[in-house]
């Protein structure tokens, strides 16, 4: 059986469980380093994405995420998850994960007021999805390398690159599971 | 087609704060204090809860600069305080953007009947509840995220622990009940029937339930978590104590690590004084600032 690990330093973890048992896999609470042995992909989930990356610096966790990701093991990233994967954080020095080459945009839709939801296309993976913005980041530029997923208003909101996925919105909120079976499309395909 | 302020959005941002701590600031500074131990919000105000217990009279709606100020010195999401039923306070914090209205019983209520209906707003709001009852009025509002109210300013865990269990059991309590159960159970604790039924489907709020109201150690903050918080609010506790900074990350780290007791032991050394609390026999009932609204 697959095993996905939620990061749960912070954040919309309960949902993210819900998600991947609703998809028949082992979810787990991922707290520490060791437990990253345990699972076959990680979900970095939405929160606040300053207090997941310092809470990450502080428990070696940063690296081992690092690690874990250099054995090619995927990642799903949903809005604060798609900073921390980010390679460049617009108007800040330092990033944090930097697995996906792409800068984000934090808040870059604008203050909680005006977070939204819209009918979105994921072209080949989720047509006329429902997608639910939280103060939500958008990518304002990606590297040659990176597969544009989506875009909601000409603003990319959801990216590939090889193993590695981001959101700028949160699947988990809604009942739609189409982009987290495509996630473990990916991981069972990881791990053969 | 974009919709915005819906329940989903509006609940959707609390259940983002989930497993993370709320900080009460009064400055610019505070906030960035707070943001950098890793906050996963601030609330703005003129006064902490324990200054405000203290200097007495009519608590209003902080000044619109020190908001202001706050907006703009952090990332992070923005709270503040409207006081309960006032619907312009309210306005007024949505108009300048805030993220989140806590429609408060620390501030001096403005209706003694009534509260703000908050389905009205694009802003969502955060309420006090003491029991389930409460806990479902502030929702059928349209509250999107709840807190104990604990007793504010008091440095004293003892009230947050009794509203947090009081919900808790309560909950538990209706999942048993049969259908005929619920309507007389309703009537009883004051709350609509149909959110009770959906409640007792779930086995759970609609909404996140933070722990508030008294918490000043980290030990606190890792008791409010270990009886089913889904995070916290730290209000005077933070600033009033020795040293802010380190204080604050404590909080932070415990909180995550609700469970890992070592840790929590290393945090909690040399903290400095934490702030004197306040004995629950020595508040006068006038001041009891959880019994402003029901």
């Amino acid at each position: 059986m697959t095993t996905i690990g939620v990061l749960a330093l912070q954040g919309a973890v309960r949902e993210h469980i819900r998600c991947i048992q609703a998809c028949d896999a082992q979810a787990i609470e991922i707290k520490r380093k060791e437990q990253l042995a345990e699972i076959d992909g990680l979900i970095l989930p939405g929160g606040e994405s300053t207090t997941i990356g310092r809470l990450m610096d502080s428990y070696g966790l940063f690296t081992a995420i690092q690690d874990f990701a250099r054995q090619g093991k995927p990642i799903f990233g949903t809005c604060a998850g798609m900073i921390i994967m980010a390679k460049s954080i617009q108007g800040q020095a330092k990033a944090h994960l930097g697995l996906i080459d792409m800068t984000v945009a934090r808040n870059a839709f604008g203050r909680q007021v005006a977070s939204f939801e819209a009918e979105i296309n994921v072209p080949a993976i989720a047509n006329d999805f429902r997608a639910v913005f939280i103060r939500a980041p958008y990518v304002v530029e990606v590297g040659d390398d990176v597969e544009i997923l989506a875009t909601y208003e000409e603003h990319i909101v959801a990216v590939r690159q090889g193993p590695f996925i981001a959101t700028a919105f949160h699947p988990e909120l809604t009942d739609d599971q189409r982009l987290i079976s495509y996630f473990m499309d990916m991981v069972a395909q990881a791990k053969q | 087609m974009s919709n915005i302020g819906t329940d989903r959005v509006k609940r959707g941002m609390a259940e983002m704060q989930k497993g993370g701590v709320i900080m009460d600031v009064v400055n610019a500074e505070q906030a960035k204090i707070a943001e950098e131990a890793g906050a996963v919000a601030v609330m703005a105000l003129e006064r902490v809860p324990s200054d405000i217990r203290a200097a007495g009279g009519v608590a209003r709606m902080a000044d619109p600069t020190i908001t202001e100020e706050v907006l703009g010195a952090v990332s992070i999401p923005v709270m503040a305080k409207a006081r309960i039923g006032h619907i312009t306070e309210a306005r007024v914090l949505e108009a300048m953007g805030v993220d989140y209205i806590d429609e408060s019983e620390v501030l001096t209520p403005a209706d003694d009947i009534y509260h703000i209906n908050k389905s009205d707003f694009t802003v969502p709001f955060v309420c006090g509840c003491r029991n389930l009852g409460e806990a479902a009025r502030r929702i059928g509002e349209g509250a999107s995220m709840l807190r104990t109210k604990g007793e504010p300013g008091t440095g004293n865990i003892v009230e947050a622990v009794r509203h947090m269990r009081q919900v808790q059991s309560e909950i538990r309590m209706l999942t048993a009940m049969s259908r005929d159960e619920v309507m007389t159970y309703a009537k009883e604790i004051g709350a609509p029937f149909e959110l009770l039924l959906e409640i007792r489907e779930e086995g759970r709020l609609p909404v996140v339930n933070f722990a508030a109201g008294g918490i000043a150690t980290p030990s606190d903050a890792a008791l409010m978590m270990e009886l089913g918080a889904d995070g916290v609010f730290v209000g005077s506790g933070i600033f009033k104590s020795a040293n802010p900074a380190k204080f604050a990350k404590a909080i932070v780290e415990a909180t995550t690590h609700y469970q890992d007791y070592k840790l929590i032991a290393e945090l909690s050394k040399d903290l400095g004084e934490a702030m004197k609390g306040l004995d629950m026999g020595t508040i006068e009932a006038h001041d009891r600032m959880q019994d402003r609204s029901e």
